[in-house]
This record gives C-alpha cells, structure tokens and sequence, in this order.
C-alpha cells in the first residue's frame, strides 16, 4: 500500500522522527488484522459424470473458463489514469443570487440568476423560466461572467433535490431501441416530466418574489446581454 | 458575445517568420496592460469554403491567447491548425471565455 512517507530526511543519516515513532504512526492499535474480513466462498470445481466405458468415467469442470483466444504476443495494457480534475473553486464574486451573463451555448447573451453551486462544480442557474425562457441548468463557470447585480436569494429555500443526479439523461432501453430508431429515422421528443416542471416552477415563484421588489430588475433579467460599437470588454465594469 | 480582433500576420522577425503563432490585433485594445483580460480566451477564424463539411460551408479554426506582443495592445495567439496566409487582415472574433 502506498501512501505518504511516514518519515522524513532532516540532513543525511538523520530522520525527522525515530524508528518507535514510525512504528507508532502506523497507529495498528487502530487497524483490524485484515484476517478479520469475511471471505465469500469460492466458486469450486465441479466433477461431472461422464457416460461412455471409456471416458474415465468424470470430469472436472474448472469454475472459471480458461479463454478461447490468446494473443500471439503479450498486449501491452495501458496504465490505469489516476488523475482526476479537481472541483472548480466558486469565484468569490459569484454569490447565491447573483445575476451571470451566460457567455456560450444555447442561451448566450441571457442574464441569468445563479443559485447554487453543485458537486460537480457546475453552476445550478435558472432564467427564471418566465422572464427569460431559461430553465433550471446547470452551467460551467468559465462560460460565465459575474455582474454586480445581486437578487435577494435565501440559500437554503432552493430546493436539496436539486443536484447532479437530478439532471442525469434518462437511459433509454437500448436493445429495442436501435434497430427501430435506425428505421424510423426521427426521435420524438418527450414532454418534461410533470414533476421537473413543478419544481421549476416552485424555484421560480421564490426568485421572482425577490426579482420584483427591485425596480427594473425583471427587465434587466428578460433583457440579452451584447456589446456594441466602441465597447471593448476589457474596459467594462461587470 | 465577442470582441473583434484582426490577424496581422505571423509571428516573426525581419526575414523569417514563424507561422505556429499569429499575431492579433483586438479592437479598442490599446496597451499591453489592457490585454490582461483576453489572455488565454478562446479565438475563432471563421471562414467561407465552397465545399460544405457536416451540413455547412461555414468553418472555424479554433485558438486561444497566450500572451501580449509589444506595447500597444496587439496579442499572441495560437490556434489548433496553424492559420492561412491568406488570413492576414482578416477578422477574427475573441470570445468572452474561459472566463
């Protein structure tokens, strides 16, 4: 088992901590010999009757297969990749209620109120729906720029299904799938589901409460973002 | 949702040039320091071609900003396939993002 070095090199021959104090480290008081761990039976052999005067009378069925194939020469497997991307950091300017400018994608250009960070590190961002037809999403922080502009939002009224697996495709039966779609050419698009509907709507109703006590806001949210002649992004204040 | 920007050549020296990195001018851009924000945004030369490829005659070759060149606000840029010589004065729009 590999993990951090439990001793350090101060100058040569002389370590940061004595050999008791490696071995304390390993803190085995703590550990349970791994002895201790139920072992689930093995699948064992099966011995088989065999008819025929001949034959020997049975056979032993190996519990696992040998394989039909083997490569002429030995196949180099890759390594196995260890790296993971880590959760994007929010940026401190990007606040629950904040109002973002979506930079790309299908939405470009809206201003959008943002809601909460998900696990994934995706932005969880709704329109709201009724002002600006963008719906409950998940966006990335880069595509996105923070403006100033604040709406009033209690972080905890936004509701806790509200996460990755919320937004996972739906995984269509695949088998009967292919070989009719292949024919038929056209998927049909299904209507959202009633409940995802009534939550955008729920999310929404606590947004727009705060979105309309504020002169203008509701515009501004329904209004597109773009530059125009002149304006050079550098110099604007978001 | 983008700024506009021209390519005005390679990056080069009297008398040779390098064509993996060209050299981009960003309207309004005036000074090394204004470029601080475009570093590393995404840039996009958009092109006509006559033959269309997946539904469209329109293409894109894609890059991103590395860094300042000079003093007064013309960039760096690297794209994913160098650009065409033909490019030269063309424009070319600077995105917004990453942002």
């Amino acid at each position: 088992m590999v993990h951090k070095p439990r001793n350090s090199l101060l100058t040569a021959g002389v370590n940061k901590y004595s050999r008791s104090q490696v071995v304390a480290k390993r803190v085995l008081y703590k550990r349970k010999p791994a002895g201790a761990v139920a072992v689930c039976p093995a699948a064992a052999n099966k011995t088989v009757e065999v008819k025929g005067a001949k034959n020997g009378g049975s056979r032993v069925i190996a519990a696992a297969k040998a394989p039909r194939f083997y490569a002429a020469e030995d196949v180099a497997l890759p390594k196995k990749n260890r790296k993971h991307a880590g959760v994007a950091k929010l940026r401190s300017t990007i606040v629950p209620g904040t109002v973002l400018i979506l930079l790309a994608g299908r939405y470009r250009g809206k201003r959008v109120v943002f809601l909460k960070q998900l696990e994934s590190g995706l932005l969880l961002v709704s329109g709201p729906f009724k002002v600006n037809g963008v719906p409950l999403k998940r966006v990335n922080q880069a595509y996105v720029i923070a403006t100033s502009t604040k709406v009033e939002l209690d972080a905890s009224k936004i509701d806790a299904q509200l996460n990755d697996a919320y937004f996972a495709r739906p995984k269509a039966a695949k088998k009967a799938a292919t070989e009719e779609a292949f024919f038929e050419g056209e998927k049909k698009k299904e209507p959202l589901a009633e409940n995802k509907v009534a939550l955008q709507k729920a999310t929404d109703k606590v947004i727009l409460e705060a979105v309309n006590k504020v002169e203008h806001l509701r515009q501004y949210l329904s209004a597109k973002f773009s530059l125009s002649k002149g304006q050079a992004p550098h110099a604007l204040q978001f | 949702l983008y700024a506009k920007g021209r390519v005005l050549g390679f990056k080069r020296a009297k008398r040779n040039q390098r064509p993996d990195i060209s050299l981009v001018q960003i309207e309004g851009v005036k000074t090394a320091a204004d470029t601080e924000f475009y570093l590393g945004k995404r840039v996009a030369f958009v092109y006509r071609a006559k033959r269309e490829v997946n539904g469209s005659k329109i293409r894109c070759i894609w890059g991103r900003i590395t860094r300042a060149h000079g003093g007064s606000g013309a960039v760096k840029a690297r794209f994913r396939n160098n650009l065409p010589a033909k490019s030269f004065g063309a424009s070319v729009r600077v995105m917004m993002y990453p942002s």
